[in-house]
């Protein structure tokens, strides 16, 4: 009774009993406002010269990571001559580009492979450990600190008590334990990297989610009714994705890096060509000493270079989340 | 009294807070060494909200008159007591009943910087309520609501975020997302402290009006009994968890009985450097909301204590023979012919808590 009472004083009875085919297209709107914001974003992030410039570093290892068959002039693991006993040690080619008179671009390794190529088809494994790794780590380790903080209480303590123990271990080590029993397989050190770097970000997202979800904008969505997960999904996950890209820039940064230093000690795919493996082949053949600088120096030159760019990338966004640093 | 039927009853209710101490103390706990600690929030409230009127809360910060307001939209779960919504308890209800009232009761928070999530346009944080429900019109119905809290052109406004906003329009847009469900009652928590002074006559002519063209309820949380005298039909005047004293605004701002409500009112400052008046200030601070003294929670600090009978006593909030409100105090006569002092048992554990008579003398 009190009910129909209500509804005859209501401001909307009109709107019931007429009803209005004027609805805005949701779809249509969400992708307009999608769009703003990312094109806010974008520009506030182009606006840096730093930051543009490794975004086009970034690009162009793209670009060459994708079309890597067109632009290597031999294939990478593929001898280029065979020496008398099977081992060549000294029987380098040296650089064209420096001048000698040979084919190959870099010179080749000691082992006959080419280096250009082998720089080349390099950057399609960093970036595909750097890329798979960051957005695992990010994704899992969000999704982790959403539930931890949301729900608080047991289901953070067990959580968080996870996140300790993955902090108790020491990343390399680790990762080296676990591809020496996976295998020395590219999959296998990515996996070790997802198991072992979403800890950071789960940390980071759950103190995010425990500040938010007191926020008297999620205190009025439980009024209205709304369930935990359109709380968590339209509430919490908007206002935390400027942290998870921030991470995940970061983290390609970090996969590249200790990719290298996995394969750097030996424990590389054999079977890939990475800039890891050609450092650590340059290392196992003593290119140092006999000064074939252009073996170790452009695998180095474009792990620093992407490295950088991640955390130039990462910065810039940083400042985009948190105006103070500006 | 007005006669109309109460929307909600609330009885009994009771909100405690256990103290944080952290795992180590919680796991002495479990080990057997000693009770857990509370904060007695709101300690035993009891009120009813009648349809179409408007009910003032106030007290002190740390009284408890927020912790109330979000129990009554079921923000906490009461530790004790019950909310009666439509002849039904809400601790029994099912869920499509917890649903329907979800519907009907909403809130309106203090800080308006805060209570609308800066990553939503207003059409979609007003349309949100609409799609939980699965209310159809929502276009129709958001416009409505906006246009209602005078966010003219409504259009205009749908694709803005909240930073694009004043304080003002955001808590406009604040109460057009209260609205936008049609509900029965509406608790809102000091919605005008976080505005500017000239702002307040604006969004408060709206609630004005709110109360008057929807025929909604509501329960509004303040300090400020200047604002309470404007807006509230009914008062009720809370401390440390407890209503001291409830009834007609009029009656309570023109003839306060219980000493707190008097030092309240007193504190409240005249626009006129003429008006002279005895002044009753309040000494001291909230009293311990963790270890409730025994007796009345306002002995400490009152200017009318009168002994033990408010050291071992607690005045129960009831109607008394002299005037109209109900007031729990030990100075007036109840009107049931309730005798607080038969309930007195002379034993000494009165001296223990008894330190309120050193600051008041006792007059018996």
């Amino acid at each position: 009774m009190a009910q129909e009472e209500q509804s005859s004083r209501s401001i909307y009875t009109d709107l019931d009993d007429g009803g209005s085919d004027e609805e805005i297209d949701k779809w249509q709107r969400t992708f307009r406002l999608w769009r703003e914001t990312l094109r806010e974003h974008w520009g506030m992030l182009t606006d840096e010269l730093s930051v543009k410039l490794s975004m086009l570093t970034v690009a162009g290892f793209m670009l060459i990571a994708i079309f890597a068959p067109f632009i290597a002039t031999h294939q990478p693991l593929q001898r280029q001559y065979q020496g008398e006993a099977g081992i060549i040690i000294e029987d380098w080619a040296e650089p064209s580009l420096l001048g000698a008179d040979t084919e190959y671009l870099l010179g080749t390794t000691a082992e006959g492979f080419d280096i250009f190529s082998q720089l080349i088809y390099g950057t399609r494994a960093a970036l595909l450990v750097g890329l798979v790794a960051a957005i695992f780590t990010a994704g899992i380790g969000t999704l982790v600190g959403l539930v931890a903080g949301y729900y608080g209480g047991k289901v953070d303590d067990a959580l968080m008590r996870i996140v300790d123990f993955l902090y108790g271990m020491p990343l390399l080590p680790t990762v080296i334990v676990l591809v020496a029993v996976l295998g020395p397989d590219l999959w296998n050190i990515i996996l070790a990297l997802i198991v072992l770097q979403w800890r950071s970000t789960a940390r980071v997202i759950r103190s995010q989610s425990l500040s938010l979800r007191e926020r008297p904008f999620v205190k009025a969505a439980e009024v209205a009714g709304a369930g935990d997960w359109h709380i968590i999904s339209r509430h919490l996950a908007p206002n935390v994705l400027p942290m998870t890209f921030l991470y995940g820039s970061f983290g390609i940064a970090w996969a590249i890096l200790a990719e290298a230093g996995i394969s750097f000690i030996g424990l590389g795919d054999p079977n890939t060509v990475s800039w890891g493996t050609m450092l650590q082949a340059s290392r196992a053949y003593s290119a140092l000493s006999f000064g074939a600088w252009w073996w170790f120096v452009p695998p180095g030159i474009c792990i620093g270079l992407l490295v950088i760019s991640g955390f130039l990338i990462g910065r810039g966004y940083e400042e985009i989340t948190n105006p103070k640093l500006q | 009294m007005s006669g109309k039927e109460a929307l909600l009853e609330v009885d009994g209710l009771k909100k405690h807070f256990k103290v944080n101490q952290g795992w180590i103390a919680s796991l002495m706990e479990s080990f057997g060494s000693g009770e857990p600690d509370y904060v007695h929030a709101v300690d035993g409230v009891s009120f009813e909200l009648r349809e179409g009127e408007t009910l003032g809360l106030a007290g002190e910060s740390g009284c408890g008159k927020t912790t109330t307001g979000m129990s009554l939209v079921k923000l906490h779960e009461p530790t004790a007591g019950d909310i009666i919504y439509d002849d039904q308890r809400l601790s029994e209800a099912t869920d499509a009943e917890i649903k329907k009232f979800r519907q009907n009761a909403q809130m309106i928070f203090q800080d308006p910087f805060e209570s609308l999530n800066p990553r939503m346009t207003v059409y979609d944080t007003v349309a949100e309520p609409l799609r939980i429900h699965d209310i159809p019109n929502e276009t129709a119905r958001v416009q409505r609501a906006l246009e209602f809290a005078e966010l003219l052109p409504a259009e205009h406004y749908f694709d803005q975020y909240p930073h694009e906003l004043s304080g003002g329009q955001r808590q406009r847009v604040a109460i057009a997302r209260a609205l936008v469900l049609d509900p029965d009652f509406i608790v809102a928590d000091e919605p005008v402290s976080m505005l500017d002074v000239s702002l307040r006559a604006g969004v408060l002519s709206l609630l004005d009006r709110m109360t008057d063209e929807f025929g909604l309820s509501v329960v509004y949380i303040s300090h400020d009994l200047s604002l309470l005298r404007h807006m509230c039909d009914r008062l009720a005047i809370m401390y440390m968890g407890k209503i001291v004293e409830k009834g007609p605004t009029d009656q309570i701002i023109e003839n306060p009985q219980h000493p707190y409500t008097q030092a309240l009112i007193n504190a409240v400052p005249v626009p006129d450097p003429g008006v002279g008046r005895d002044r009753v200030e309040l000494q001291g601070e909230v009293g311990d909301v963790i270890d409730i003294p025994t007796g009345c929670r306002f002995k400490n600090r009152c200017s009318e204590y009168i002994g033990d009978v408010c050291d071992q006593v607690v005045p129960p909030l009831e109607q008394k023979t002299e005037f109209e409100q109900d007031v729990a105090c030990h100075l007036y006569e109840s009107a049931a012919g309730y005798d607080p002092y038969e309930e007195m048992s002379g034993s000494p554990s009165a001296a223990e808590t008894g330190d309120g008579a050193e600051s008041t003398p006792a007059d018996d």
